[in-house]
């Protein structure tokens, strides 16, 4: 089938959670496709190669480029030259393309025709010839060498560099910050991301279909229930398992309380950032009542490891249904008094409003994913979006600002834990009877993808088995990746010390894109 | 400014007493002699390091900052800078991209200076291991003197652990876990 007029057959994957279209093309057609998807406001979701040269003797290597098509997620591959195995350089199209296209170089050798080449993942902690996503590359560390990474200086008078990191003065995670300020003006931001590389994509293969799920769930923990649920979507579409709608049902009591618990922590970060230490310790103490409710019904304060392949680990009865549904009413009560302070603040809505503005158009062309995108108006969530089941049925209401500026995002936030209150007392009120998990059984040489909105954005999971049935690839895709380049773009112009509210207001992941 | 004295007093103090150490965790021999100790009593400077974490355990870390167990009320404060620290709190397993970072850490902590590995990856490696990557454990980088297991540990646990770092020997400064167990 056909999309956006494009001379490209589409086929569509059985058994996803949502509907999900692969095609093969070459470099004119994803040239084409991206243009075309460019100009129709359609959203790049990820970009990763492959290494194919095992399976025949012509066979080499593959890139794949994943959309948000208004019919589903649509994800292209372009065979690669096994000795050549250059692509056209996409961020052209695509500015987010560009972090990782370079790491696709770095971890498979891959080539750019043209474009930004520098290393990204790569911090001369191995040789600029060892690729350790090809399948024939042996697994080994080396001695650190000494990096100099190629930033953009900023020249002219009165302007001087700001580095900091990668370690921060807070408990945060590791990055490198290089700012060229002028007086108190930022003029440029350039960042260095990277630090916590652990070879997560390498750990994939190899590994059993359901096991990779724990791995999933640590790729960035405060997403924990997203990356799991997204896992779990790829590989039972692997296996064409069906999954009980009881247990769907209660994955997204999970996600919603997933999105709850790091919005309230934001909102506590938002208002300690300017000075109200108030803001802190009330958003802090419902988010620790939030977190132990949690741990009472459910075994474990973040919900790590609750969704499995092919349903979830945890029920819940008369009493847990009680529970949730007296707590919901009490943070409501809560934020609707906390928000009213913040509202009324006038200290805090001086530094919130305007203070690191994105706005829509920059959102669109920068390709600004999840919360932030939705605070510079970007209508985009995949539970309204592309509702996988049971969001149909819940029909949640999008949170749209448009200032996208500190408040904006702060108001998104808002906007959504009052909606996730909404929605997880409807979950409690219709939650299906049945079963809480069937059986997924691997299937060799076959691919599934798992696609779902987290608190901070949409989340991708694309898996490919081997003839074994073991997994062959592995690769997730973090909302941050996308959002990284647009915070570049939001300080500038801001005073150094709104610095860290403008990060705060992203609150961006850095273990989750570094993988 | 009356919303906000009004929702304090609603709120009232909810801090719960801080927990007992648990010499379970402890690798080594106390590293800090007994008058350090009591000069030291409980003003601990802690210098958290994040050398590869997936960010689950900064939740937890986090955690400890909140009202419920309100970590400055014993008189633990996290700094800014590793020269301001007595211990470091290192998370993760060490990505091999963060490991200059963290010895630079290391070295530039004063001593006498205690290390506490938190979390099963900071323990083992967790679910990360060994790679290209990744160094493991975190005592595979820098001594360690007390190693957290949880992913992530409980706040409790945390703070178990810290107050480990610091208190006298069990008996004899024998410790009471290998590394191994972990
Ligand atoms: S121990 Fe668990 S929570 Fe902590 S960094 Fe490792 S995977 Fe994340």
């Amino acid at each position: 089938m056909p999309f956006l007029d494009l001379p490209i057959d589409f086929v569509a994957l059985p058994d996803h959670a949502s509907p999900t279209f692969t095609a093969r093309v070459d470099a004119t057609q994803l040239v084409a496709a991206c243009n075309a998807a460019r100009a129709a406001g359609r959203a790049l979701v990820s970009l990763w190669g492959s290494d194919e040269r095992d399976r025949d003797a012509s066979a080499g290597f593959e890139l794949h480029v994943a959309f948000d098509f208004e019919e589903g997620l649509v994800c292209l591959s372009l065979p690669l030259d096994r000795d050549a195995p250059t692509f056209p350089d996409l961020a052209a199209i695509y500015p987010n393309a560009n972090r990782l296209q370079r790491t696709a170089c770095d971890l498979l050798g891959l080539k750019l025709e043209s474009g930004d080449a520098r290393p990204w993942l790569r911090h001369a902690n191995w040789p600029a010839d060892y690729f350790p996503l090809r399948r024939d590359t042996p697994d080994r560390r080396f001695p650190t060498e000494n990096e100099e990474y190629a930033f953009v200086r900023v020249e002219g008078d009165g302007v001087h560099e700001i580095a900091v990191g990668p370690i921060h003065a807070g408990i945060i995670e590791p990055g490198h910050f290089r700012f060229s300020v002028m007086g108190e003006s930022v003029l440029r931001l350039e960042q260095r991301l990277g630090w916590k590389h652990k070879g997560v994509d390498r750990r994939f293969a190899g590994m059993g279909l359901a096991d990779g799920a724990r791995l999933a769930g640590r790729i960035s923990g405060d997403s924990t229930v997203a990356y799991a649920w997204a896992y779990c979507q790829a590989a039972e579409a692997i296996a064409g398992a069906e999954v009980p709608e009881r247990a769907r049902w209660l994955r997204a009591l999970l996600l919603e309380r997933e999105r709850v618990a790091n919005h309230l922590g934001d909102l506590g970060y938002l208002g300690n950032d300017v000075a109200l230490a108030f803001g802190l310790a009330q958003f802090m103490r419902l988010k620790e009542d939030w977190v132990r409710l949690n741990a009472t019904l459910f075994g474990h304060r973040f919900l790590m490891d609750r969704i499995v392949p092919g349903g979830v680990s945890v029920d819940l009865d008369a009493q847990g249904i009680n529970a949730l549904r007296q707590q919901c009413l009490a943070i409501d009560t809560e934020v609707r008094r906390l928000k009213s302070i913040y509202d009324e603040h006038a200290g805090l809505q001086d530094r919130f409003l305007t203070t690191g503005r994105i706005p829509p158009e920059l959102a669109l062309r920068l390709g600004v994913t999840g919360l932030a995108g939705r605070a510079s108006g970007q209508a985009r969530d995949l539970r309204s979006t592309h509702p996988c089941a049971p969001y149909a049925t819940l029909g949640p209401m999008l949170a749209l600002e448009h200032n996208g500026d500190v408040a904006a995002r702060s108001l998104v936030r808002f906007a959504e834990i009052n909606e996730s209150l909404r929605l997880i007392g409807r979950i409690v009120d219709d939650l299906p009877p049945g079963e809480l998990r069937s059986e997924v059984r691997s299937a060799p040489d076959k691919r599934g993808f798992g696609w779902v909105e987290g608190w901070r954005g949409d989340i991708l999971v694309a898996l490919e088995t081997g003839q074994d049935g073991k997994l062959r690839r592995g690769h997730c895709q973090d909302p941050s990746a996308h959002n990284w380049p647009a915070l570049e773009h939001a300080v500038i112009d801001n005073i150094v010390p709104d610095f860290p509210l403008i990060n705060k207001s992203f609150n961006l992941s850095y273990s989750g894109p570094d993988l | 400014m009356f919303p906000i004295l009004r929702q304090i007093l609603r709120t009232g103090i909810v801090s719960e007493p801080a927990p007992d150490a648990d010499p379970a965790l402890v690798l080594v021999k106390q590293r800090l002699d007994t008058a350090m100790r009591e000069k030291l009593g409980r003003a601990l400077v802690i210098r958290h390091v994040d050398a590869g974490s997936c960010n689950g355990c900064e939740l937890e870390i986090h955690a400890l900052g909140n009202p419920y167990y309100n970590l400055e009320a014993i008189g633990i404060k996290f700094a800014a800078s590793p020269r301001h620290a007595d211990l470091l709190l290192v998370t993760g397993p060490v990505a091999k991209n963060m490991e200059v970072a963290l010895k630079r850490a290391y070295d530039a902590t004063p001593a006498p200076k205690l290390v506490v590995a938190v979390g099963d990856c900071g323990c083992t490696g967790g679910v990360f291991g060994e790679s290209y990557a990744s160094c493991g454990r975190v005592a595979n980088v820098i001594p360690v003197d007390v190693a957290i297991p949880g992913c992530p540990p409980t706040p409790l646990q945390l703070m178990q652990g810290i107050l480990a770092a610091i208190a006298p020997p069990a008996d004899d400064g024998a410790c009471a876990s290998s590394p191994a167990d972990c």
